[in-house]
Parts: structure tokens; sequence; C-alpha cells
């Protein structure tokens, strides 16, 4: 992000300014291998500290890096997922020190990316660009134990070097984000489209989807930027809003004091709330970066790209989309729900076969929230149908319900299992008739006026039948033994 | 000086037939080590053991019928920046002290799959940096014609341990002439295949862009029997050349007739030593007198070459040489927290010279000096690629003295780094266009020292370059 910066605070800022918080976000997510980057060591999470490394991973002398082409396909699939040219790309070393980057260099992409120039339409459709999405390799891990907690301050460091290598693709958001809100719409669409693309699972806490938030504040209608400060260590979608939010308010007083906004990098801490100063522009790092040399630069075929784009699965917009036709009635919050949980295309059958979109999705949103288990579409279908027609209680239909995830089968035959067969009307209307009879005192205040009564007759019914009337149909029952 | 046994060619012919056993020549190898390595110190390791038992395996193949290959029970040294599985790889430093890689350098598997025996790890400059293989941190190695010389560098121990009858072949790396401006001084055959022939897997590296690994031999019939060993394609190595390689030995009778070879101006003029230059007008006499059409070359740039090489070499090894942090192997000095000891474990690990280019090598990279610097040397490396391409259009070789100079003596020219880097004026202009070059013995200069002559050829020109090189053997 270059652009001018806001570096003259108290011009044109009075107590009543209004500001404008300006927020362009860096991604960066595990691509979903079998193999490491560059060499064929697992790309699997956890397992015994440096059990997942070679020669590659350590960095020994002589080791030398080969790139997994399976890596080049994934990034090339977010690249078209997001709207990027895809294109030649050199891979570039970034130069520092630390004990878990086994090189001494972290190789990356630097002025030649692979995808460049995207962008990603928000769920209300705003449109967020992309600069760039470009492939590089993790880093291990290092506990560092005693003192602070800090690599200076520390008795020893343990280090890890599983994730060394891990492939990861870094996507670059231009900073059009406006409030923290839309940070959290951005990246929660961000990792429905990698997820849906297959190119990475998007787990955020185990660390498979990291988020540093640039983060800069500007008198609304202003053009020129003002100075950003990145904040690291978000670890969930919730502590990225507190810690954007935190930190605008932070830049605002600042400003509204007449003092600057320093060019940091800052931590986010999630126990006192607040983020800290970890180095200036000044104490940052020097990359040195320079081509390669140990590879040769990318050049994907357009053929070969042209078949990816072919193959690319329906992304969540798209998805989104297609379900609300299907079911044009519900709250768009739920659809994107829906796709998020990637139950799409189960809902859309059990519509499609006959099963009322309301009911369908209420199911979806609300009774399979831990998965479809052995559930059909069309056992879906099924039991909204029989819902419907009475045959099912709201309660039976989500015992069915999980039932039906948990082994499968049909609903009525579960149901049968269960005991849920419909009470014949004729039986409701005599158990009915016997609880007037029974509780006489109460009809007779029930039919004066004291509808809240409906409650008590229902309660009866319930208990009478085990719980296997329909509540609605109770309720006319008792309505229709009213005095005309 | 000292050859007492065999060529590669000829004692891999005597053990496949059964003449001779492998036993019996690493036996008398070792044999000529113990009498004169004391003097000569082109060792860091001799794997006694390790070679005994490799030449009985050979002789137990050759017994039972097998054929253990074009190499069988030849002895071979290996420049200790080669990966030798459980053999200690110290690159002459100490901060590789006490490392044992777990692999083997694609080199050495062919090597052995050859049915060659490795005795010993040569020394060499520390990570190759430097020319006369003084900056060894453990001692120099001295040059068999005369042990007041240096036997060039950095893989001076491997051309030292060729000219001493140590062994007939020995593998170098030549990032800037490291195998050519060594087996000049010493007197025998470097070769340095075209970038991306032979692979750098298992090469410790000094400058990934620039390194190649080659063969010091006694003859060019041995020079081109490794390189058709060790020349293949390598997965493993990303700039390894995926095409499979033409047969270097199988043309090597086919002299010179008709090949238009050009002296390339810009490398015999001023620097060159006059003796140097005279066995150069020889040795072109000779090609001519075989039937060569021989021109002037001009390669404008090439002047340039060492400005634009002493930044990207140590623009690439500073990073190269990154990973030496005490962390995960070699040395370790304890301190107070991690990047305490890092500085510590690298101050005392890295000698004077690497350094020096590792210091180099940051600044020349660093935010506000990267254009002015590796940028720049980028462009100056394209230029004299151009101008290389220009000559070829009108030759198919060209040919330079490999060194201005003739060995010249131990501590002569420690004290001054820009003396020393002029050393490799003639060899480095071809590591920048990554094509290949050979030095070929002719002569001695007026102190009765060796004097080599480069022969260069466009990027896969083995062939055509051996073609010449026969040629001049054989005019001696």
């Amino acid at each position: 992000m270059t652009a001018d910066r806001l570096d003259v605070p108290g011009l044109g800022v009075s107590a009543d300014t209004e500001w404008e918080i300006v927020v362009g976000l860096e991604v960066h997510a595990e691509l979903a291998t079998q193999t490491k980057l560059f060499s064929a060591s697992s790309n699997r999470f956890g397992g015994e500290p440096n059990t997942h490394i070679d020669s590659v991973s350590l960095g020994l002398p002589g080791s030398l890096p080969v790139v997994n082409q399976k890596a080049v396909e994934l990034a090339i699939r977010v690249g078209l997922a997001l709207n990027c040219t895809v294109g030649p790309s050199v891979f570039a070393r970034k130069n520092y020190f630390y004990p878990d980057m086994p090189k001494g260099y972290q190789i990356s992409q630097y002025d030649q990316p692979i995808n460049t120039n995207g962008w990603l339409e928000l769920p209300g459709g705003k449109r967020i660009g992309i600069e760039r999405a470009h492939l590089e390799e993790d880093t291990g891990k290092t506990t560092h134990i005693g003192g602070s907690g800090r690599i200076h301050e520390a008795g020893y460091s343990l280090v890890d070097y599983n994730r060394a290598g891990v492939p990861l693709i870094e996507i670059v958001g231009r900073p059009e984000l406006r409030s923290a809100q839309e940070a959290r719409q951005y990246v929660a669409e961000l990792r429905a489209i990698l997820v849906a693309v297959r190119a990475s699972d998007g787990k955020m806490e185990e660390g498979s989807l990291r988020v540093d938030c640039n983060v800069s504040v500007r008198p609304m209608g202003s053009e020129a930027l003002g100075t950003r400060c990145e904040i690291k260590n978000v670890n969930s979608l919730r502590s990225m809003g507190r810690a954007i939010d935190y930190e605008a308010r932070r830049q605002i007083e600042l400003l509204m004091s007449g003092e600057l906004v320093a060019q940091q990098t800052r931590h986010w801490n999630e126990d006192d709330g607040c983020t800290h100063a970890l180095r200036s522009k000044e104490e940052d790092y020097d990359y040195r970066y320079f081509p390669e040399p140990d590879l040769l630069p990318l050049d994907p075929d357009p053929e070969w790209v042209e078949e990816i784009r072919q193959r690319l699965p329906a992304l969540p917009r798209d998805r989104r989309l297609e379900l609300a036709k299907a079911a044009p009635s519900v709250d768009v919050d739920h659809i994107a729900l829906v796709v998020e949980r990637s139950m799409d295309t189960l809902t859309l059958v059990a519509i499609d076969e006959g099963g009322a979109p309301e009911r369908v999705m209420t199911h979806v949103v609300h009774n399979l929230a831990e998965g479809s288990g052995e559930l059909t579409a069309g056992a879906l279908a099924e039991m909204v149908q029989m819902e419907e027609a009475g045959e099912l209680t709201a309660t039976q239909a989500k015992k069915v319900l999980s039932t039906l995830v948990d082994g499968g089968g049909s609903p009525r035959q579960v149901a049968q299992t269960l005991g849920f067969e419909a009470i014949q009307s004729s039986e409701l209307a005599s158990i009915v008739d016997g609880l007037i009879a029974q509780y006489s005192d109460e009809w007779s205040r029930y039919c004066a006026g004291e509808t809240k009564l409906t409650g008590f007759f229902v309660g009866q019914v319930m208990k009478a039948t085990q719980g296997r009337a329909d509540g609605k149909v109770v309720t006319q029952l008792l309505h229709s033994r009213l005095e005309p | 000086m000292i050859q007492p046994f065999g060529t590669a060619t000829d004692i891999a012919a005597a053990v496949r037939s059964g003449q001779i056993s492998a036993s019996f020549v690493v036996d008398q190898h070792l044999g000529q080590i113990a009498q004169l390595e004391d003097e000569i110190c082109a060792f860091n390791i001799v794997t006694v053991e390790q070679a005994r038992s490799r030449a009985n395996e050979i002789d137990a193949q050759i017994a039972a019928g097998e054929d253990p290959g074009p190499l069988a029970g030849v002895p071979v040294a290996l420049k200790d920046n080669l990966c030798t599985r459980g053999i200690p790889t110290t690159c002459s430093s100490r901060i590789l002290e006490g490392w044992k890689p777990p692999y083997d350098a694609t080199v050495v598997e062919l090597l052995h799959q050859a049915g060659a025996v490795i005795i010993g790890k040569t020394n060499m400059d520390e990570f190759a940096m430097g020319s006369s293989t003084e900056n060894s941190a453990f001692r120099p190695t001295r040059n068999p014609h005369n042990l007041s010389r240096v036997p060039g560098g950095s893989s001076g121990g491997s051309a030292a341990a060729v000219a001493a009858g140590f062994t007939p072949i020995a593998l170098g790396s030549d990032t800037g002439g490291s195998i050519r401006q060594p087996a000049a001084l010493c007197g025998v055959v470097g070769v340095k295949p075209t970038y991306g022939r032979v692979s750098r897997y298992g090469l410790v590296a000094f400058a990934s862009s620039l390194d190649q690994i080659g063969p010091f031999t006694k003859t060019v019939a041995d020079a081109a029997l490794v390189t058709d060993v060790i020349a293949r394609p390598d997965g493993r190595d990303s700039t390894s050349i995926s095409e499979p390689a033409q047969s270097t030995a199988r043309v090597l009778h086919e002299g010179v007739a008709g090949l238009r070879v050009g002296v390339v101006a810009e490398l015999c003029g001023e620097g060159i030593d006059s003796d140097v230059a005279a066995r150069l007008q020889e040795a072109v006499a000779a090609l001519e007198e075989a039937g060569a059409q021989i021109g002037q070359a001009s390669v404008p740039a090439a002047i340039y070459g060492l400005s634009a090489y002493y930044l990207i070499a140590p623009a690439e090894a500073s990073s190269n040489l990154a990973r030496y942090d005490g962390v995960r192997y070699g040395l370790r000095v304890a301190a107070n927290s991690s990047p305490a000891m890092n500085i510590a474990t690298r101050s005392a690990g890295f000698g004077e010279e690497v350094k020096r280019r590792i210091m180099l090598g940051t600044y020349a990279l660093s935010a506000g000096y990267y254009d002015a610097y590796y940028g720049k040397a980028q462009k100056v490396r394209t230029l004299i690629i151009q101008d290389f391409a220009q000559a070829w259009e009108e030759f198919d070789l060209l040919l330079s003295p490999t060194s201005p100079t003739t060995a010249f003596l131990l501590g002569e020219r420690t004290a001054d780094p820009m003396a020393m880097y002029m050393s490799d004026v003639c060899t480095v202009p071809v590591n920048l266009t990554g094509q290949t070059a050979m030095s070929v013995p002719y002569g001695c200069g007026d102190d009765g020292l060796p004097v080599g002559v480069q022969i260069m050829a466009p990027a896969l020109g083995e062939p055509v370059m051996f073609r010449a090189a026969a040629v001049l053997e054989a005019s001696l």
C-alpha cells in the first residue's frame, strides 16, 4: 500500500470531525496439498514436533527446492476465483534471521507474483480490490521458554519445523474496507471461496488462515490515506473486529489530541483488548529481496490455466444466488450460512424433490449445524412433506431428523420405529372430549373467554398422547367444541 | 610431475577385465597419499576404511561376473563441499564442524553407480571463496609442482590431489573459475560444464546461479569419461537441464578441422604474463595446424565480468550462508539468547574472507543500494551474455589463458584481496553466461610451473570443446 499519507494532524480536524476507517487486509492461507511447497514432506497439521521434515524443510546444506505443482494449481484456482490475472511469476528470497526460518530466508514472490489485480465481492455487492495473491513457504514454530516469552529474554527456545515449507498463499487486499464489519465480511467471504475451490481448509483456529490488518483513519471525505499501522495476532473474526475498532479509536484519539500516528507494526492482545507497538517503520527488517536462483520462473501454460478455470467449482456468491432463487422468502443470513456450511446442494435437491423451501431451510439452519451425516436430500424432502401433512409434529420431526443423520434410512420407517405414527383424528377427538369432561371447571372458564387455558388443554393432550399430537390440530379441535 | 599410476580410463579397463583388482588400485593410491600428503595437504579427510571396503565390493562384483561400470575401481576425491552420507562435509569451515550429511550429492551417487571408489574429501578455500586454498579454516594446500606455491583455488585440494597422483579423478566446483584456475596452476585438466548440465543437488551452495560441479583429471579422455558420467538431468535440481547430455568421449578424436576458433582480445591483453601469453599463442598455432580457422574475437563487456561477479556472487552467498545460525547443525557458540548465540556462532565460525563477502553481498542487496549494485551487476551480466552470443555467431570455440599467471607464492596475495580477485579475470565471464569452459595444461612458464589454456564453448558445447582439448593435448 503506497499512498500519500495524512501527515498533518489538526489540519481541518475539529471536535466534530467525522472519521473514516480504512482497512486493508493481508490474508495468509495454507494450501491443502499433500506435501510441502518445495519438498516431499507431509503437509499435515500437528504431529509430534519435527516429524514432518526432510533436508529441505531443515535447510540442510546442499538441499534444493523443487516446486510442488499441486500448490501452483491451487494458487491459480484461488487467483481465478478472485478474478485475478494469472501470469508468469518469479520466486524471490526474503532474507531475515529467525530460529524457525531454517534457511535464513523465506522463499516468497515479490515483484512478479502469480496472481494480480483481482476483486472480491462482499455479500452486499461491494467489490474490494485484490492487489495480488502470491505463493510462499511457511516458517516453523518457535516456543520461547522462560522470561517474557520473547526471543531476547527466553531461557531457551524450542523449534518445531513441521510447518516449515508448508505452502501458503498470501492474498493482499486493497485498502478499500471501511469498517470492522466489512473486514469481517471480507474474511468470511474469502474463507468461503478458499474452501469452495478446495484450496484451503480455512481454519483460523488452527492457524491455516491468518490475517494481518492494515488500519488507518482519515477525516470523512478526505482522499489521502492516513498513516497506517499493521495489526498482527488476530486469531478469529471476532478478535479481528475488536482489534480494528480499538486501533481506529486509538488513532482517532491521537489525531484529535494533535499527535501523529506513527507507522508501526502492532500486536493485538486478546486479554486486555488493546494493540501494542511491536516495532516502528525504522526498525522494520530490510528483507533484501532478490530473485531465487535455485528456482526457475513459473510460467503456467495458458491452456492449463484455462483448464483449471473450466474445472473451478461454483463459487459461494453464485451458490447463494441459486439458493435464494429456490428459497425466495428465506433470510439472506441463513442462505449465506447454508452455503458456508456447504449444505446448499443438499438443500436445493431436497427442495427440488418436493420439500417446502422454508421448512427445508429451517431444518438445515437449526438442526444440521453438526453436519448432515447419513441424511439424504430425498429423505429430507420426504420428512418435510410428512411434516406439512401433519403426520409429524415439529418435535417429532427433529427426532426423526437426528436419527436419519446418525443412521440414514427412510423417514417413514424411522417415524414408525420411534412410535411417531400420527394419531387418527377420531382418536384425538375422543381424547379431547374426555379431557373436557374431566376438567369441566377449566372448560367453563375457557368457554367464558379465558384463552390462556388453551395451553393447559394442549398440555394435557400431549401428556395423554406422549407428545404424539400436533398442537395446532388440538387447538382447532378445542375451538370446534366451543358453544356457537 | 608425479604420474605413477594409470589414467582413469586405463584403471577402469584393467579392473573390468580382471587384470588388476580395485583393492590393489586403492592401496596403491593410499600409499601415495601416505607418502606425500603431509607436505601437500590436499585432503580434509582420507576415507581409508570406506575406500577399502568399497574396493572389495567392486572386486566381488567382478568375481561374480558383473560389470561395476565405466569407472570400475577408479579412486575419486571429492571437494569438501559435496555432501557425502555419514562422512563429514566441512567446506573447510569451522562453522560446519561435526556435521555429517544424511545424504549423498547426486554426483556422488552417479560416481558410485559407475563403480568409482571415493577415497577422501579435499581441502578448499572456505565455502569456495578464494583463489589459492589459503582461505581454508584448517590449513593451506601446497602446489605439488613446487611446495612454496599455491595450488590455486578454490578447489585447490582436488587439483593438487590429481597432480600429486593421489587419485586419477577429483571433483571440484566452479563459481568463478574454481576448477579451471587451480587446474591450470597444478597442470591438470579441469572442466566447468554448462550451468545446469551437472546437478547441484548436494553441492553446498556458494552462489547458486554460478556454481557448477566438474572434474579434474590427468588427461582429456579421463575428463570426458567423468563428464559423461555426471552430466545427467536431475529432478532434484530445478535448474538442471532436462535433455540428456551428448557424449563427449565418443567424439573426442574427431579433430578440429574446419572449426572456427576465436582468441578473445579482451582476455589476452593487459595483466597477462608474457610466458602465459606465449603458451596461448603456441596452442593457437597447434589448433591451426590441426585445421582450425583462427580469428580474433571480441567480447567487449567481458572486462566488466570481474566487477559484476564480485557483486552477484557475494549477494547470493550472503543469503546462502544465512542458514549457518547454530540452531540445527554445525558449530554453536553458547550465549544468553538465541539472537546472541546466532551472532557469536557466526562470528567464531566464519573466516575473514567469508565475512568480507557476506558483508559485501548484504550491502549490495540493501534497500537503496540494490539498483546501484546488484541490479546493475545483473544488467552487466546480460550485456556479457549478449556479447558472447554475438561472438558465437562467428566462432565455434573461444580461447584465452586460464590464469594470468602461473602459481604464485603462498602468502603473496593474502594481504591484497584485489590482487587475489584478479586471478579470476579470465574465468569469471563464463560463469556469468552459464557457458561451458575447460582448462588444458599447455607447457610451462619461465618459472617451470604449469600454464593452462582456457577453451570456451557455447552452452551445451561440451562435445566440440573436448575435441579441441584432445587436439591440444596431443600436440604437446
